[in-house]
């Protein structure tokens, strides 16, 4: 008898004990889930987009489906295609204007010795510490003074600057990663100066600098703002054909200029997704 | 060494140089046009014109910025705080993936997304309707100041997200361990030993995300629905449709005095934190 209400009562015990936990298990179940719809909604209506031929107000969805719009994109003679190569070829240059300027920055800064070393990194990162639709709309009336309003390396220029952050930092802490020992070595065994950055410290830098350049390569791809200001009319890139075909209602070709936009960053989002660790990031700086 | 230092500013030039031709100067510009007439005289007027014309549009800019900064540092917590305290360690691992997602999306084509989802025939309203919730006549579109909220809340998320979730697993696992040992709840270790060590963090990605919810041009432009609407809407209109640069420029200076103004509030409040401290 004593045994049987024994056992009961610690069942019942067991039983409180476990409650809250169930409850929070439920609680955060709903969240997650709340939070997946949340996120996949937006996304799932953009691919029906892609693929709806007509949808109109009281249908759920779509009321015929079809790729007509796909061909309408990848026809040779459509804007999409020829704003996609303007785009590219405005990101890899400014990769390359990039690289050109911050590898030796990085390097330079990756020096604790460097005079004023956080007074350069400082000055490196206020082009993202500040609103800066009002520098771009400036930097459209300079650059219409000395006619790079609407040309290719007026774009670069102004992406290359949004772009320097990331680069300068990325590749400082890529130079910082490297090991002096060797470099020393290298110097004391009679090896150039150049000799040794090129063979020496480069390849060791050279994870951090890819990485450096996926960003920036992202960074231009997907902006916006400074090539309204600085490129429309004449330079139409991927974004601002996404943003003229959506203001017209043309929510197909937006919709798939859109998913066209998205297969790099979800490419790249992929081959990263090792280095975005937050642990990491939380080290990024010092 | 002295050689060398001077050496070492040569490597620096070529991008000091660009980020001065490139960004100081047009900002340098901006503030300067802002407050001189066209002959270079101090004035007020621009100033004025662009409180008159647009003291709504910077009410409702300001009063979406607090609202997003607040939401989403309400969400970054939670998603951060479930991710690092959760016992469940398929919740977490799911819940880490999923914050994520936005990133590497950019922001027009959130803002694309968006404009479809959030829409009177988005795909929001008709899972309602299909779930019975609400009938096609009472959906309404949520294009308009709410979907600002929300286009800006979804895609700045994943961002400061991963800088608190960042500062979370950076702390002394000790401490949480001692504070669980002591019999602490949950939400007791949350608020009282991981949010205090947390706040500098917190801060930076408020103030990052608001510095980017201010000069985002797509967003307003496609969600909004024209008046009110925010100041960097405002501003390409004045540039775009007058040419007139002064009240742009006026209207600018207003909007790094808004981000000025939330950077010295946390700078103030987490000195005061050190002070209590101390």
């Amino acid at each position: 008898m004593m045994d049987s209400k024994s056992t009961l009562t610690t069942s019942f015990m067991l039983k409180l004990k476990h409650a809250p936990t169930h409850i929070s298990f439920w609680i955060q179940c709903s969240f997650v889930v709340i939070f997946a719809l949340m996120l996949i909604g937006p996304i799932t209506n953009l691919l029906l987009w892609t693929v709806a031929e007509t949808w109109y107000f009281p249908h759920a969805l779509p009321s015929q489906w079809g790729f007509k719009y796909w061909q309408q994109v990848f026809n040779p003679y459509s804007d999409v295609s020829g704003s996609l190569l303007t785009s590219l070829l405005i990101a890899i240059l400014t990769v390359c204007v990039c690289l050109l300027v911050s590898i030796p920055a990085g390097y330079a800064l990756s020096k604790r010795s460097m005079p004023f070393r956080v007074f350069w990194m400082i000055l490196f990162l206020i082009p993202q510490a500040f609103p800066n639709l009002t520098v771009y709309m400036n930097i459209a009336r300079l650059f219409y003074e000395f006619n790079l309003n609407g040309t290719l390396l007026g774009v670069v220029m102004v992406h290359s600057v949004h772009g320097l952050m990331f680069s300068i930092w990325i590749c400082v802490a890529a130079f910082s990663a490297t090991d002096p020992m060797l470099e020393n070595a290298s110097r004391n065994l009679g090896a150039g100066p150049l000799y040794t950055f090129f063979h020496i410290v480069l390849p060791q830098a050279a994870p951090g600098i890819i990485a450096s350049c996926i960003f920036v390569f992202l960074e231009s791809l997907d902006e916006f703002t400074g090539t309204f200001f600085v490129g429309a009319p004449d330079i139409s890139t991927l974004p601002l054909l996404l943003y003229t075909a959506s203001m017209e209602g043309n929510y197909q070709i937006a919709s798939i200029t859109a998913l066209i936009l998205l297969v790099p960053s979800i490419l790249f989002m992929l081959i990263i997704n090792k280095f975005m660790k937050p642990e990491m990031l939380s080290k990024l700086g010092k | 060494m002295r050689f060398k230092a001077s050496y070492n500013l040569w490597l620096i030039a070529p991008a000091a140089l660009m980020v001065a031709v490139f960004f100081l100067y047009p900002l340098y510009f901006s503030l300067y046009s802002a407050i001189t007439l066209d002959n270079g005289s101090f004035t007020l007027t621009h100033l004025e014109k662009a409180f008159e014309l647009y003291s709504n549009d910077i009410l409702f800019t300001i009063m979406l910025v607090c609202v997003s900064v607040f939401i989403l540092a309400i969400l970054s917590i939670t998603i951060a705080a479930t991710i690092a305290l959760s016992p469940f360690k398929r919740i977490t691992s799911l819940l880490g993936f999923l914050y994520r997602l936005p990133l590497f999306i950019p922001f027009i084509v959130t803002a694309q997304m968006m404009r479809t989802f959030l829409a009177k025939n988005g795909l929001m309203n008709n899972a309602f309707v299909e779930a019975g919730l609400l009938t096609p006549m009472e959906t309404i579109s949520l294009l308009g100041w709410s979907g600002i909220i929300i286009t800006f809340v979804w895609k700045q998320m994943a961002f400061s997200t991963l800088l608190i979730s960042g500062a979370m697993a950076a702390l002394d696992e000790s401490q949480i361990r001692a504070a669980r040992n002591l019999g602490a709840s949950k939400i007791r270790i949350l608020f009282e030993v991981m949010l205090p060590q947390i706040t500098p963090t917190l801060g930076v990605a408020m103030v990052l995300s608001t510095v980017t919810m201010m000069s985002v041009l797509s967003v307003p432009l496609m969600i909004g629905t024209g008046s009110p609407t925010m100041m960097s809407a405002d501003m390409a209109f004045r540039v775009n449709s007058y040419g007139d640069y002064h009240v742009a420029n006026a209207l600018g200076l207003v909007s790094y005095l808004i981000c000025a103004g939330l950077a010295w509030f946390y700078l103030r409040q987490s000195l005061k934190d050190k002070g209590a401290v101390a």
